[in-house]
């Protein structure tokens, strides 16, 4: 089976070969399947970029709760947050910010469905983050914690100016493997009808009955972005990595 | 030790090679393996679907029970079910004989597949409340929109979104039960889609009555069975059948019982009555593409 790339240069509507490939664009213009392709990208990254945000936010507030010594309660509380947004698949919770949450409580019913999507996707992976973070504090010798203290900071100063700098530094190769994830997971995102990648992929295919090339594409862009991320955090790990400390052991992975 | 690799390769592909040539003769494949494979749907009511166990039914299961029981019998069918993405490509690789379900015979497709005569046509039109005021496409302007992605439907709305210069909000469905459900929950005020999926959604639904399908024709798709392309025999003792069935009133006979009386599994009626478009088709058979009906 011959693979026919100029699939990507049709017009979407009249399905004719466009001379460069490009459309003319803006409402009125005409659009190919290369920008639809790379309209799908920008939501893909953006569903991601604004869960990830909200993922590394929620997360380490998380995270940092559940190890607090003096706060049984908060640590409780935490650890709930935790088991509730791991123990439900993802595109369950999806299925819940988008049908459920909207009639449950009425604020909601007028989000843009994307902020929902980016809510059941960040708030999943928060779970996840938070756990290491939790995890990142853990490891951490006692010691640092005791002696923040005899330094007479109080308990968020010695959490930001002891325990958090270094615990992010030992955490940075799994949230790597988290921010790859996140990339990958928003394509749940095509099942409450945000036209990202995967969704493209599905469109196009049936449209175009090409659906090899389509998929060939979209897997090089998911390919692409998520090598892209390995590598900034890779950078991003090498840059902070404090000499002599056991995190810096290994230079990227 | 390398002659006898050689030797079997030499076997494999001699085999691969006999697997072609029975590949476009589907007749002599189904023969020589005593079963034929049909693909069809899970969930295209009343065309095709499933009533569990995997046993299969609509009208064109049954039309295409009764085809296979006349071209081959005595062979065994299988049924695979097939999804709107796979369809083509099993019907090509041979996995599947014969695809009974809801395909549109269009001219992209008919580069990859054949059609048999098309026995069935439905046409594009809208869901929407009983209660809404949406009474044509012109009505959609800055409302939202359902369809259900992986359908020639969302071309459809682009195509007339642009040509009627209106604006709306597209919302999809992952499939058609969920594109429902938009419309049901008030997500969306409107659902594009083939009139007999919208039917059999309403038919289906709590309160049918809360339902109703308005507006113009957007689209004449016809629907046929799908067969391989290179393989002109099966097609034609496919077609010769169809062509027979329609002399007989036997075509008629299974449209009044899959589309106007009650059917399986909750016993009630898609009550579709049969359109124009059909009605001449079946007094002047043909497998042309969606693209003659729609100039």
């Amino acid at each position: 089976m011959a693979l026919e790339w100029q699939v990507f240069c049709q017009d979407t509507i009249e399905r004719t070969v466009v001379a460069g490939c490009f459309g003319s664009g803006g409402a009125d213009g005409t659009q190919t399947y290369l920008d639809w392709l790379l309209q799908a990208w920008g939501q893909t990254v953006m569903v991601a970029a604004l869960s990830l945000v909200v993922a590394l936010v929620v997360g380490s507030v998380i995270g940092t709760i559940r190890t607090l010594p003096d706060s049984p309660v908060a640590a409780r509380l935490g650890n709930i947050w935790v088991e509730f947004f791991r123990n439900i698949p993802l595109l369950v919770q999806i299925f819940l910010w988008y049908h459920v949450v909207p009639v449950l409580i009425p604020v909601f019913a007028d989000t843009p469905k994307l902020l929902l999507v980016v809510m059941g996707l960040g708030l999943f992976t928060s779970a996840r983050i938070a756990e290491q973070v939790r995890a990142g504090i853990q490891a951490l010798p006692r010691g640092q914690r005791y002696a923040g203290m005899a330094m007479g900071f109080t308990t968020p100063q010695y959490y930001r100016y002891v325990l958090l700098p270094m615990a992010f530094r030992i955490i940075v190769p799994p949230l790597t493997s988290e921010t790859m994830n996140i990339f990958k997971n928003s394509s749940v995102a095509f099942a409450v009808s945000v036209t990202e990648l995967t969704f493209f992929a599905q469109q196009a295919g049936e449209e175009t009955s090409r659906g090899i090339e389509v998929y060939l594409a979209v897997t090089v862009l998911y390919v692409i972005s998520a090598f892209a991320i390995n590598r900034v955090m890779a950078f991003i790990e090498k840059r902070v990595r404090v000499p002599g400390f056991v995190a810096s052991t290994g230079g990227g992975h | 030790m390398k002659k006898k690799y050689l030797l079997a390769f030499a076997l494999s592909a001699l085999a691969a090679s006999g697997a072609f040539a029975q590949l476009n003769d589907t007749l002599a494949k189904a023969k020589a393996a005593g079963k034929v494979v049909m693909g069809t749907r899970e969930s295209s009511a009343p065309l095709a679907y499933t009533l569990g166990n995997n046993q299969f039914t609509g009208y064109h299961v049954e039309l295409c029970q009764r085809i296979l029981k006349s071209v081959l019998p005595g062979v065994a069918v299988e049924y695979v079910a097939v999804t709107s993405a796979n369809r083509i490509p099993l019907v090509q690789n041979g996995t599947v004989d014969i695809e009974c379900g809801s395909t549109t015979n269009n001219a992209a497709r008919q580069k990859d597949v054949a059609f048999a005569l098309t026995t069935y046509v439905t046409e594009v039109r809208t869901a929407v409340k009983a209660s809404s005021n949406i009474k044509s496409v012109a009505d959609l302007n800055n409302k939202n929109v359902a369809t259900t992605t992986g359908t020639t439907s969302v071309a459809l709305l682009r195509k007339n979104k642009r040509a009627q210069n209106i604006k709306f909000n597209e919302v999809y469905g992952k499939d058609h039960a969920d594109s429902f459900l938009l419309l049901e929950s008030g997500r969306a005020d409107a659902f594009v889609m083939d009139d007999n999926i919208l039917a059999g959604l309403i038919a289906g639904s709590k309160n049918p009555k809360d339902f109703k399908i308005v507006g113009e024709t957007l689209n004449v798709e016809p629907i046929a069975i799908m067969v391989r392309k290179e393989d002109a025999k099966f097609k034609k003792a496919v077609d010769d059948y169809i062509r027979g069935a329609i002399k007989a009133g036997e075509i008629d006979l299974l449209y009044k019982k899959w589309f106007l009386q009650p059917i399986p599994p909750k016993n009630t009626s898609v009550n579709l009555p049969m359109g124009q478009v059909l009605q001449g088709l079946l007094k002047t058979p043909s497998d042309a593409p969606a693209e003659e009906f729609n100039k």
